[in-house]
């Protein structure tokens, strides 16, 4: 009930996660983590061997490929949480479908330049969700104490946490991203460059880094709270959502919150006016990068939070 | 009748410990009103000709839908009920004096009362405050009132009906996640919560119009701020209580039915 209400707007089917779910999600934790027992066991003796450290990025892939693995053992709930996701997304574009059959622009942006900047703020998200989940669900993890066996073990905490939890249901979202992008694409008259398609990667990536950032500043907050913190939902579902329109069209002000307050119009607005020839200079390709910065307080806003935390002992 | 209203008791009062949740929920849903507002005005701005509502009705309608997001969240549903099912721990409700229905329908009108009440009020509050075309008035007169109110309570029982049916469904499919997922999908889109149902193309729109979706939400938020009146709106009144009538008898045979084969899962 409690979760249910926490995480009220926030899009996800899995809100409704109910106690059997989380009953499995313990199962499959258990049993993700004698798999990564084993196998990090095994990595150990063959560093031994070797005299070498398991590289963070061998480590890493490990990770994540027990968690599909053992994510792969429920295939029907995948199937239905990531055709959730779909569906939700999907309402989302049925939305600006309907309102551009009915006003052929807003402000200035058509109904393409709109799918176009939708599909890489979506796609942005869900690879942000895919990769950094383990710190959206991070405060379960502080609530029950898990937190401290991470504290333990002889790695990075951050490559721990990462490597913690991998959405792979997150790929019904990241799928209909990738249908829109090509259709944003394919249906805009953009005159496609080089500089261009870059500027694509980079708002990806920019935008990747930019959600991650949020999330890492939520789990960085329930170290001190315990929970989860609601509101941040306006910073990640928020503005994923909200995302699907240039921020220009919400006004000045909001503009200006969302350049220099929370970096999101340098990955997502800024770029988007280069991309229709709005605006030009060079500086524009790689302000999304810039934006990638963000993660530098967040990181330092963990690192204060792991120095404060306490365990909750249970 | 007694045993339900007090079961409803219970459930609202459970509901009502939650508060710190709810108050970092509040601003959550402000955040949501102001930038759903900003992206209409933003379409309003471009081309009032083809905007569909005055812009004071749909600032009313964004806050409505805000303040009583509880009784029209169909993707919140009551994750006990169908575990129960899957778990076999429906037996023991089964064995109680109550008729199964109607106790879930009562379970899930308090959840939604409990939650609305305790959101609706700063939201509405505050929203009330906001200069005017942002901000949500009073409704014209006492008889647009009434009506809102009216409409707003079948509309809640067209919801918990449907998510009831949903659940009397899961008896049948065992795992509700599809069903619930498409349901939910489904329903927020046709229901008037991701754009509102003037904002479709009128084709499409006098067919959603009929259909039990438009029960849900969308004729109270638009008979508060007088976008919808005279023969319309009577109309949709009455498909609003046809459609409360039909999901409920549906439900419930549909449940008298299961109850006759049920079988328990585990133990």
């Amino acid at each position: 009930m409690k979760t249910i209400i926490n995480r009220k707007k926030s899009d996800e089917t899995e809100i409704e996660k109910t106690e059997k779910d989380k009953v499995q999600d313990t199962k499959r934790m258990e049993e993700k983590g004698t798999k990564v027992r084993s196998r990090k066991a095994q990595d150990t003796k063959e560093a031994e061997e070797t005299g070498t450290k398991v590289s963070a990025a061998r480590l890493y892939r490990h990770y994540i490929s027990v968690i599909i693995r053992s994510k792969m053992q429920y295939k029907k709930s995948f199937f239905m949480y990531s055709l959730g996701t779909f569906l939700v997304s999907f309402n989302v574009f049925a939305g600006i479908f309907f309102m551009f059959r009915r006003f052929n622009n807003v402000k200035g942006f058509t109904y393409s330049e709109v799918l176009l900047c939708y599909s890489i703020v979506l796609m942005a998200f869900s690879l942000a969700e895919m990769f950094a989940r383990g710190f959206d669900t991070f405060p379960r993890m502080v609530r029950t104490g898990s937190f401290d066996r991470l504290l333990l073990r002889p790695r990075s905490i951050v490559l721990q946490v990462l490597g913690s939890q991998f959405e792979l249901t997150r790929i019904g979202r990241l799928l209909q991203a990738v249908l829109l992008l090509a259709c944003g694409i394919w249906k805009s008259d953009v005159r496609w460059t080089f500089e261009k398609a870059m500027t694509v990667v980079f708002m990806i990536v920019g935008g990747t880094a930019l959600f991650s950032g949020f999330f890492i500043i939520y789990a960085s907050l329930s170290f001190f709270t315990l929970e989860g913190l609601e509101f941040m939902n306006i910073f990640t579902n928020g503005l994923k959502e909200y995302g699907k329109y240039p921020m220009g069209i919400y006004g000045k002000g909001l503009l200006r919150i969302m350049t220099f307050l929370i970096p999101f119009a340098l990955v997502q607005y800024y770029p988007l006016l280069y991309l229709l020839d709005r605006r030009s200079g060079a500086g524009y390709i790689f302000l999304p990068l810039a934006a990638g910065l963000f993660l530098i307080p967040c990181y330092f806003l963990w690192r204060y939070g792991v120095r404060h935390y306490k365990s909750s002992g249970s | 009748m007694k045993k339900y209203i007090s079961f409803f008791r219970l459930r609202t009062v459970m509901g009502l410990q939650y508060r710190v949740a709810a108050v970092s929920g509040i601003a959550t849903q402000f955040f949501w009103g102001f930038m759903e507002i900003f992206a209409l005005h933003a379409f309003y701005e471009t081309n009032r000709a083809a905007y569909p509502m005055t812009m004071e009705a749909t600032c009313a309608y964004v806050w409505l839908q805000q303040a009583f997001l509880a009784f029209f969240d169909v993707w919140v549903m009551d994750g006990e009920i169908t575990e129960t099912i899957v778990n076999g721990n429906v037996a023991y409700e089964l064995c109680r004096p109550l008729h199964i229905y109607d106790m879930w329908f009562a379970r899930g009108m308090a959840n939604r009362i409990s939650r609305a009440c305790l959101r609706c009020i700063p939201i509405l509050l505050v929203a009330s405050l906001l200069p005017k075309p942002y901000g949500i008035s009073l409704p014209a007169d006492g008889t647009h009132f009434v009506l809102f109110v009216l409409t707003l309570l079948l509309g809640l029982t067209v919801v918990v009906a449907s998510c009831t049916l949903v659940c009397v469904i899961s008896f049948f499919t065992i795992s509700a996640d599809g069903i619930r997922i498409l349901f939910a999908s489904m329903s927020e889109l046709l229901m008037g919560a991701v754009i509102p149902l003037p904002f479709f193309p009128e084709k499409i729109q006098r067919v959603l119009e009929m259909l039990p979706f438009a029960a849900m939400q969308n004729v109270a938020l638009r008979v508060y701020s007088g976008n919808l009146t005279g023969n319309e709106m009577w109309r949709a009144v009455c498909f609003q209580a046809f459609w409360a009538v039909v999901l409920i008898a549906g439900g419930k045979m549909l449940c008298n039915a299961a109850e006759k084969k049920v079988m328990i899962q585990g133990g």
